[in-house]
């Protein structure tokens, strides 16, 4: 089991779950983030006072998905949410140990 | 026949006597004792109707006083500091709301418009003996003594309100309490009645140097401002000033609030002429005008200097506009009124922009930058702008016309009269507010330690939590 965990741009939530969702991956955990790669911030003002934002909004979405799926997981969220500019984001995948259905005690790639 | 015309051409003249008789009808006479009854019946009828027409007016406008301080001042400050410390800031206001109340019915009142001498009223209206629904001639002739005193008692818990903005974030709610109550006592009271008070040293009727204040841009303005300019030299900058960014946490309710603080100023002002006639309109139009020109005046100074015009650029502006046309709101002419905003938001813009980069004083919510140097500026402009035409205050000549009032009008001396005011504002502000502020720090101590002015005074003075978003 792999977990998959993508930073994204807050606009294109919509895209990247729907595009999870038509491959058959259904369990996800959506997370609002702050956070900057390479990315500048933006400048603020404030009663003639210059605040640098360098947190900047983003959206983290996880999910753990079978071996096999990988490729086509990773394939569907570069699809959705790839504008081509710097502060797209990024992808993540690590290994899960395991994964338990809390309803019923299910365990392994039956839970996910 | 012609008898008959004859007496058709004479008929008229027959009703003409009688006519004629009636329209050079002598004065009245004595009338019987039926008719003096009815006559005063009547004269109690129309002054009743005065009253009910002013008094309304008055409560309505004492309401809207109370809503510039809950909510508007509380969500416009609260809006402006960090989300640990809205509970805390809100808290300030209201604190005032319940304790000044008080102070001012058991001895507030009497402190300020009781006779007393030339600086503080007696004690003669202690527990308010002797303020019942009678007017009281010297304080709004047509509304019950009660009314004027209420309304005065909004301005009265909204002053302290203010200065809490100089010492936003960083001081012990305890200390906050007994420190404004005492101020209240010491600063306000005597002001107000210098000012407004019967044989008040600054009173525009009869003291020694008459100040035109029309809604309090001396009394409350300055006093506020300058204390709050002395409390944050004082207590010093909040822990990461000015390294740390702390932005407003909520611009969303500091323009609601701030929106509240215009709506409501029309009570502050224009209530203040005590009655609902034609010197209330002038000074409603007056506020109207001066908050949306400065409002207008500051947008224009930041969109030039930083390149775009921001909300709260918008919403100080305005509130620099109402803060400064106070002073000359019953007084001037609306187009000076326009004016005396767009002077406000300039002025005011740079203070808060330049000056206080400069001199590096941490006056968080721009309690001194705003209320201070607008009181300032409206105490010296209404000297120069106030117009008989407007309000004759210093009476009429023989001929019915107004005496000169403003230098407008000829009459520079004024501006000297006003700068009088002003200065002992200024005076009594720094005096009373530092001798307070050093009494109360050294028996109770006045900022938070550290780790409660880091965790936030909503948790370390209240225990609670402004915001619950996992609830």
């Amino acid at each position: 089991m792999l977990k998959v965990e993508a930073v994204i741009q807050p606009a294109k939530l919509d895209a990247v779950k729907q595009a999870l969702i038509e491959i058959g991956i259904e369990g996800m955990t959506i997370l609002e983030a702050r956070g900057h790669g390479r990315q500048k911030g933006h400048s603020e003002f404030y009663r003639g006072r210059e605040y640098t934002i360098d947190l900047l909004p983003k959206v983290k979405i996880e999910m753990v998905v079978a071996d096999d799926m990988r490729e086509k997981t990773i394939q569907a969220i570069l699809g959705a949410a790839r504008t081509g500019h710097i502060g797209d984001g990024k992808i993540f995948v690590s290994r899960v140990d395991d994964a338990i259905r809390i309803r019923n005690d299910e365990r392994g790639e039956n839970a996910i | 026949m012609w008898s008959r015309r004859i007496q058709l051409l004479l008929l008229p003249l027959f009703l003409a006597f009688p006519a004629m008789a009636l329209a050079v009808a002598p004065a009245l006479g004595p009338s019987s004792p039926a008719t003096q009854a009815q006559i005063a019946a009547l004269q109690q009828a129309v002054q009743n109707a005065q009253t009910s027409g002013d008094n309304a007016w008055m409560l309505i406008s004492a309401a809207l006083v109370l809503l510039m301080t809950a909510p508007g001042l509380t969500l416009f400050y609260g809006g402006l500091v960090r989300r640990k410390n809205i509970l805390g800031t809100m808290m300030q206001s209201f604190a005032m709301m319940g304790i000044v109340t008080v102070v001012w019915a058991l001895v507030g009142y009497s402190l300020a418009f009781g006779q007393g001498n030339g600086f503080i009223g007696g004690f003669e209206h202690a527990f308010l003996r002797g303020v019942g629904l009678a007017p009281n001639p010297n304080y709004g002739g047509t509304i019950p003594e009660q009314t004027f005193m209420i309304y005065q008692l909004m301005f009265a818990i909204i002053t302290p309100a203010l200065i809490t903005g100089a010492f936003a974030e960083r001081v012990k709610f305890s200390s906050m309490a007994i420190f404004l109550t005492l101020w209240s006592l010491l600063v306000y009271c005597p002001m107000a009645h210098m000012v407004w008070g019967v044989g008040g040293i600054l009173n525009v009727a009869g003291g020694r140097w008459p100040v035109f204040d029309f809604a309090g841009g001396t009394v409350v303005h300055i006093t506020s401002g300058i204390s709050a300019l002395v409390c944050c030299l004082y207590l010093g900058k909040r822990a990461g000033y000015p390294e740390e960014d702390m932005p407003p946490h909520s611009m969303v309710l500091s323009f609601i609030g701030a929106g509240m603080l215009w709506f409501g100023w029309f009570g502050f002002n224009a209530g203040s002429a005590l009655s609902a006639g034609p010197l209330a309109t002038s000074a409603f139009v007056n506020t109207q005008f001066a908050a949306a020109a400065a409002a207008i005046g500051w947008v224009a100074a930041e969109w030039i200097q930083n390149g775009k015009p921001t909300a709260l650029g918008a919403i100080s502006g305005a509130v620099a506009g109402l803060a400064t046309i106070t002073q000359a709101s019953g007084f001037v002419q609306p187009m000076a009124a326009l004016l005396i905003g767009l002077i406000a938001g300039i002025v005011c813009s740079f203070m808060v922009f330049e000056a206080k980069k400069f001199f590096g004083y941490d006056d968080s919510l721009d309690a001194f930058g705003v209320h201070g140097v607008g009181g300032t500026m409206g105490a010296l402009l209404t000297g120069l702008l106030a117009s008989g035409s407007i309000n004759a205050i210093f009476g009429k000549d023989a001929a019915g016309k107004p005496l000169p009032t403003g230098a407008i009008d000829g009459n520079w001396h004024q501006v000297a009269n006003q700068a009088v005011g002003m200065g002992v504002g200024w005076s009594l502000a720094i005096v009373g507010t530092l001798l307070l502020l050093f009494v109360v720090d050294k028996t109770m101590g006045l900022r938070v330690s550290a780790a409660d002015e880091a965790a936030g005074l909503d948790l370390s003075q209240h225990g609670e939590e402004g915001y619950d978003f996992n609830g």
